[in-house]
């Protein structure tokens, strides 16, 4: 299920302006990768790119390839809505649909596509996306109350599960924490733990020790000045970008050591 | 600049000052009010016997009381905060009387017909006394309903377009610009273009329901994308990535999600729009004209409505004359009356669908 992705040589535009330019990657199935750097460095755009929610913004465009499984998703056939439901993805903040119950919310991923579900089946989909985002204990009870009624970590977990209930190969995370508390925060570095023997991750964070606790596998983006485009600068298994990376500016990052 | 040495622990000259000082009574506004209409109504009344009179003055002096007691007793930025206070409480009231007037008037002059006769009767054989509006109702509520009909999907799929589809584009501004003008027309001027359409058509003086329901679609169109479009612009873009982000398509994003999200806002204005045009009088006059018979059928014939129905009721009273006014005042409070129930309904409307954040 899990899947590996292949990025060479990709350029993502806004409009006129070059955004990110020339990342080449691999990102291994079954593992987590975590991408830090600094804000605006185009961690977040290079992470859209990923399930093709880049092109949502007006203008914006990519030029390369990012092959999953053999298949180019920026293909000219390829049709975006399937690559997003191959690919899921987790926001900064937490969305649950506000017109919406909790099962609604976990349920939105069939319900809103109008596949044709048992009830059964849908119960059984929506107790184990839950169970796999490890809200069930706390909600199992309340069910039909509104999504927007948790609290902030609650209703990250909501998102994860909602998002692990389209059964995607990929899960993409966009600073998932870093509107939590420190309590939410572990329980979904350990979700994101459980995760990774399923699902193929990457998550970009602004914690380098989040990225350390979670990831096997880690890419640093920079920025060589402001108006200039961001690139990758080096991805290498966790252990090695944070004990001994090969690129003076990594190490700077990771120590403190910039500007 | 001032001596004070850097560093220096002295406290600003200011805080020298006591920081309570000396204020007007709770009371004070009532007491001025209620002395500027004694000092008022004592003096003018007895003399002029002219209550607009004694108001007007009333208030003036209670401006002038306000301002110069607190002046006096609590200083000038005081005084103009009591006087401004004065000033809007007045405009306010103001404000409050031709509403006020109007709907006591109507009821006054509307209860003596609100009987049942004028909710089950018709105009149909009847002259001088007695009858009722019962065409006139059911005139008003076939074409306003076929008028919404017709324009809620033009205005809803129009503001959808705008927000979701032609974001910045040349033709969205057109279209904004063209709605706002539309906002604008004054409402004879849908009636005699429907009017005149019709006649090119169908050759002149024809007067069915439908052309008075598409004059008055075309009065609710803008209305309706106005209000629709502000609604879909406060839904926040998170969910509509959230939903793309679950392999959503666009079109069922925007049904399921976006408009779900906005719908008591939307049903909210649509109501209001309603509403607003179910009192229209002019463009019914040259589109549907009048008739004493119920019609339930737009397509042919005409048909009454309540405006129209109390317009000619008040210019053309028939014999006995009291018995025609009457009949107008008591459509006017029906219309009133209707027009508050949808606004009522709206209200229920958005509390029913609005998001609920409930734990």
């Amino acid at each position: 299920m899990a899947k590996l992705i292949d990025v060479s040589d990709l350029n993502i535009y806004y409009g006129d302006f070059l955004a990110v330019e020339d990342v080449n990657m691999t990102i291994e199935p079954r593992a987590v990768t975590a991408l830090i750097g600094p804000s605006g460095c185009g961690k977040s755009t290079f992470l859209r790119t990923l399930n093709r929610m880049h092109e949502v913004i007006p203008g914006a465009r990519v030029e390369g390839k990012v092959v999953m499984d053999g298949q180019d998703l920026y293909d000219r056939d390829v049709d975006p809505v399937s690559v997003r439901q191959h690919v899921g993805m987790v926001f900064q903040r937490p969305n649950p649909f506000p017109t919406m119950s909790i099962y609604e919310n976990v349920a939105a991923g069939v319900r809103l596509n109008a596949k044709r579900m048992r009830k059964k089946d849908l119960d059984e989909l929506v107790e184990r996306s839950l169970r796999g985002a490890n809200l069930w204990t706390e909600v199992k009870d309340r069910l039909d109350k509104p999504g927007l009624g948790l609290s902030g970590g609650q209703q990250q977990r909501l998102c994860i599960a909602r998002a692990i209930a389209i059964r995607p190969s990929v899960l993409l995370m966009d600073e998932p924490c870093s509107a939590l508390d420190p309590i939410s925060t572990l329980a979904i570095e350990d979700l994101i733990g459980e995760l990774k023997s399923e699902y193929t991750i990457v998550i970009v964070t602004h914690n380098m020790q989040q990225a350390a606790r979670v990831s096997d596998r880690t890419g640093f983006f920079n920025l060589s000045g402001v108006g200039k485009p961001g690139k990758l600068v080096e991805v290498d298994d966790t252990s090695i970008i944070f004990s001994n990376p090969s690129q003076k500016a990594t190490e700077d990052y990771i120590s403190g050591r910039f500007g | 600049m001032t001596t004070t040495t850097p560093g220096s622990r002295e406290l600003p000259a200011t805080f020298d000052q006591p920081l309570n000082q000396a204020t007007l009574p709770r009371w004070f506004p009532w007491g001025s009010l209620a002395l500027a209409v004694v000092v008022a109504g004592a003096v003018l009344l007895p003399t002029t016997g002219s209550i607009a009179a004694t108001v007007v003055v009333a208030a003036l002096l209670h401006l002038v009381i306000t301002g110069v007691a607190s002046g006096v007793r609590e200083g000038s930025r005081k005084a103009k905060d009591r006087l401004v206070t004065a000033l809007v409480t007045i405009a306010f009231g103001i404000a409050m009387v031709p509403l006020v007037s109007v709907v006591w008037t109507v009821i006054d002059n509307g209860r003596h017909r609100l009987d049942a006769a004028f909710f089950t009767q018709s105009m149909f054989r009847i002259v001088g006394e007695g009858g009722g509006a019962l065409h006139a109702i059911w005139g008003t509520i076939i074409v306003t309903l076929i008028a919404t009909v017709i324009s809620v999907p033009i205005g809803l799929m129009t503001a959808v377009y705008l927000v979701e589809y032609g974001a910045r584009s040349r033709l969205a501004k057109a279209i904004t610009f063209l709605v706002d003008v539309m906002t604008g027309i004054p409402s004879i001027v849908a009636g005699l273009a429907v009017a005149a359409f019709f006649a090119l058509l169908f050759g002149p003086s024809l007067r069915i329901g439908i052309m008075g329901a598409i004059a008055l679609a075309i009065l609710m169109i803008p209305t309706v994308v106005r209000s629709t479009e502000e609604m879909l612009k406060l839904v926040p873009n998170d969910l509509r990535e959230a939903a793309y982000a679950l392999g959503v398509p666009k079109w069922r994003t925007v049904v399921k999600v976006v408009l779900r999200t906005s719908l008591s806002g939307i049903a909210t204005g649509v109501t209001l729009a309603v509403a607003r045009v179910a009192g229209e009088t002019a463009p019914l006059l040259v589109t549907l004209g009048l008739t004493v018979g119920t019609n339930f059928n737009p397509l042919e014939g005409r048909m009454a409505t309540l405006p129209v129905f109390a317009y000619y009721s008040y210019t053309q009273p028939g014999v006995p004359a009291e018995a025609g006014v009457e009949r107008a005042w008591t459509a006017a409070l029906v219309l009133i009356i209707l027009v508050m129930a949808l606004n009522l309904v709206a209200r229920v409307i958005s509390r029913v669908f609005s998001p609920k954040t409930g734990r």
